[in-house]
């Protein structure tokens, strides 16, 4: 005991010894730009990832042939937001081992500029001349207080994959409202006790927010550059509802479906386990490489009523150059490279990654029908997460999974579990 | 904490080195300002010089760091840090996940210091009681599963318990069956998993103690009348003491503190945050909420119980007459 007493005072000497040091804050900001080396990249690694890789192996060869002694490395990271958010923070705080260039999704940016992670490219991007074909609004998602932290790389939006084999079989045809959506659900399942009547999980996100929309609901209003949570409010209990409603054992049993990822959805659909899904046009790689392939058909995601669509989540990722790089001027130039048009196209091909150049998008949508419900879901109007730093820590945090989840095992009923997101989103949002 | 315990034994119980001790002390006759202070400090000196960079800076880091505001904006975004004083304190103690989170953790580590003890303490009984192919072969098993890194470990146990495609569900016909569905068998699993991971080291160390009880001293007792019972209470038990406290202060700090289990097979928590424990409760405070220093409050307090528990352990043994 007298030893452990002495060993703590120790302790705590040493700590007054050592009092001039506070803990270490990372320099971001580099001043070295070097025009030769190595070039560190991280993208996505997605359900799917060997097309992506072949577009990306051909965009690096393009870039080495324009570039003499650079090289590319390029790494593929988690996508699903709590390990992506670690190993993003792990690059901010150890400038020595982040990367040059990052891809990441959309709502990150704002969480990730205020990490003071990314290089502001404001004026690389005014000076490219392809990136002239960019629309103003999708420019402007990568905006904070008037400088530009992304490149627009690609869009992602949700719709309705559906088994055509099944429905027919059944004799449903595709669902045009919620309830409709539900029943036949329900009967795909009753009819096929191993396939989900639709797959959803209780770890999806942007699966479940749809639903929020539909019924009028949403995550947050803004009130100047203020946001309060509205997940709470009565329209979005009822979308809530509407989404946790589908985990029955008919449907998507609970003790199946609580624990799904957006990507697990993926593999789920793919691998034939599933009636419906609600996937994004970037996941058609991943069902075309499955056991789904040609048995099924797209539709926008139905909403309350006939002849409504549920807005969707207008997702997509960005290209960024991390402030710390020392090559920022390769960075900027390997990002150009990667969102050129004929990358965008390339992509597209192989990944059905909607490209972000206008042109490119047109060529790409009248080529390609199968296109329409995305076309037709983003004509419809999409919606967004709340443009505020504070989405990243809400997302990585889980609260609206954690919302869901309680429901849907039977923790909590729709008012307890929204007032309780309503009231962490709050407290993320007042900056605690 | 585990080296700090095991070395304050080893400076008590080095009985040899004292009379080495008397070297110095002659030289402090030839003076000298550096001859005035006293010799156990001066043999002190190599622990400290080890322990002071190795756990006292990290813990006076620690410390600062749970005082200040430090997040993700002041770690990189260029923020200036603020000092808080004890707000972060105030913070998780009126955090009521913060109790349901230290119950459950309390519980689990309880759970899994006993049945590990248990396991352990069978299988050493076992070791000295079976024949020599049996003895190799649970030797060889246990230290397999004690050389598994817990990651990997997990991680294979996952594959077993998988809901659709696991081996166990496949012996046991219940396909579909979600094994960390429920709160109490998902933690169930991580115990078993925690257990298995855990109970070489106690095998190991109590069948070497086992081993060295002189069979002189066994076969006195018998001679003397006592029954197998009586020479396992009155002789073993109190022989093997010593190993006993440090087994089971390492349980109760290695089991007090699990992180990777929980945060692999539970995926960082379990459904909607049911399976937390302490460890990866102030893992997700820290590093997903980027809250730095409210995660270092949550490890101060951490640090703080685990001291508290090997006191009180540690008094009660000096109290019922053993020394450590």
């Amino acid at each position: 005991m007298k030893k452990l007493a002495r060993g703590a005072a120790l302790a705590v000497l040493a700590g007054t010894v050592a009092t001039a040091c506070a803990p270490g804050t990372a320099k971001t900001a580099s001043s070295e730009d070097k025009q030769t080396g190595t070039v560190k990249v991280w993208l996505y690694d997605e359900a799917n990832r060997a097309p992506k890789e072949q577009v990306v192996a051909q965009a690096v060869a393009d870039f080495k042939a324009k570039h003499a002694g650079v090289e590319v490395q390029v790494s593929y990271i988690p996508t699903d937001a709590g390990p992506r958010a670690e190993k993003m923070k792990g690059a901010f705080n150890d400038p020595s081992s982040a990367p040059d260039v990052v891809e990441f999704g959309n709502t990150d940016l704002f969480g990730y500029t205020a990490s003071g992670g990314l290089a502001d490219i404001t004026s690389d991007l005014a000076s490219w001349e392809e990136g002239k074909d960019l629309p103003q609004d999708l420019k402007d998602t990568a905006v904070v207080d008037g400088k530009t932290y992304g490149l627009p790389w690609w869009l992602g939006v949700r719709a309705l994959y559906y088994r055509t084999d099944v429905f027919t079989e059944l004799g449903l045809s595709a669902p045009t409202t919620y309830a409709e959506l539900k029943s036949a659900a329900e009967k795909v399942r009753s009819a096929h006790g191993d396939m989900l009547g639709i797959a959803v999980g209780g770890k999806y996100t942007f699966g479940a927010l749809p639903f929020v929309w539909a019924n009028g609901g949403d995550l947050a209003t803004a009130n100047g550059s203020a946001y309060t949570s509205a997940i709470d409010s009565e329209k979005s209990q009822a979308g809530v509802k509407a989404y946790t409603d589908l985990f029955t054992d008919g449907i998507c049993p609970a003790q199946q479906c609580a624990d799904l990822t957006g990507g697990k959805t993926v593999e789920s659909f793919a691998a034939g386990k599933a009636g419906m899904a609600i996937l994004p046009n970037s996941s058609r790689s991943a069902v075309e490489a499955g056991a789904a392939k040609g048995k099924y058909a797209i539709v926008p995601l139905p909403g309350t009523a006939a002849g409504q669509v549920a807005p969707a989540f207008s997702g997509g990722n960005d290209l960024g150059v991390m402030k710390s790089t020392q090559h920022r001027s390769l960075a900027v130039d390997f990002i150009k490279e990667l969102a050129s048009k004929k990358n965008q196209l390339a992509l597209f091909d192989a990944m059905g990654n909607l490209p972000t150049l206008t042109s490119a998008r047109a060529e790409v949508s009248q080529k390609q029908p199968w296109l329409k419900p995305f076309t037709d879901t983003i004509e419809a109007g999409t919606k967004f997460v709340p443009k505020d730093a504070a989405w990243a820590k809400i997302d990585a945090q889980n609260v609206v999974p954690t919302m869901l989840q309680k429901v849907i095992t039977g923790k909590a009923d729709v008012a307890a579990a929204t007032k309780e997101a309503a009231a962490s989103m709050n407290s993320s949002f007042s900056g605690k | 904490m585990p080296a700090t315990t095991v070395t304050a034994r080893a400076d008590h119980g080095d009985s040899p080195v004292r009379p080495a001790g008397g070297a110095p002390a002659k030289g402090r006759r030839r003076s000298g300002p550096l001859a005035r202070i006293p010799v156990p400090l001066w043999l002190l000196l190599p622990a400290a010089l080890v322990l002071i960079p190795l756990f006292g800076y990290p813990l006076y880091q620690l410390g600062l760091l749970s005082v200040l505001k430090f997040g993700q904006p002041q770690a990189s975004g260029g923020v200036p840090t603020e000092f808080v004083g004890l707000s972060n304190y105030t913070d998780v103690l009126g955090d009521a996940q913060f109790w349901s989170v230290l119950g459950q953790t309390l519980a689990f580590a309880a759970f899994c210091v006993v049945a590990t003890l248990a396991v352990g303490a069978v299988c050493a009984v076992l070791l000295t009681r079976v024949g020599k192919w049996p003895r190799l072969l649970l030797m060889f098993g246990a230290l397999g599963a004690w050389a598994a890194p817990a990651m990997t470990g997990s991680t294979v146990w996952m594959f077993l318990l998988d809901t659709n495609s696991g081996l166990v569900n496949e012996i046991l016909g219940t396909q579909g069956h979600n094994w960390m569905y429920d709160k109490w068998s998902a933690f169930a699993m991580v115990a078993v998993v925690v257990v298995w991971h855990s109970f070489p080291f106690v095998m190991i160390t109590l069948y070497a103690g086992i081993q060295a009880i002189p069979d002189s001293v066994l076969e006195a007792a018998r001679l003397d009348g006592a029954g197998t019972a009586t020479i396992f209470r009155r002789i073993m038990l109190p022989m093997l003491r010593p190993l006993l406290v440090i087994v089971v202060i390492q349980s109760i700090i290695w089991d007090f503190k699990v992180f990777t289990q929980i945060y692999v097979m539970t995926g960082g928590g379990g459904i909607a945050g049911q399976n937390l424990v302490l460890n990866v409760y102030a893992y997700q405070k820290a590093f997903v909420a980027e809250n730095y220093s409210l995660g270092a409050a949550i490890g101060v307090l951490m640090t703080l119980i685990l001291l508290a528990v090997t006191a009180v352990y540690i008094r009660s043994l000096r109290r019922s007459g053993e020394e450590l």
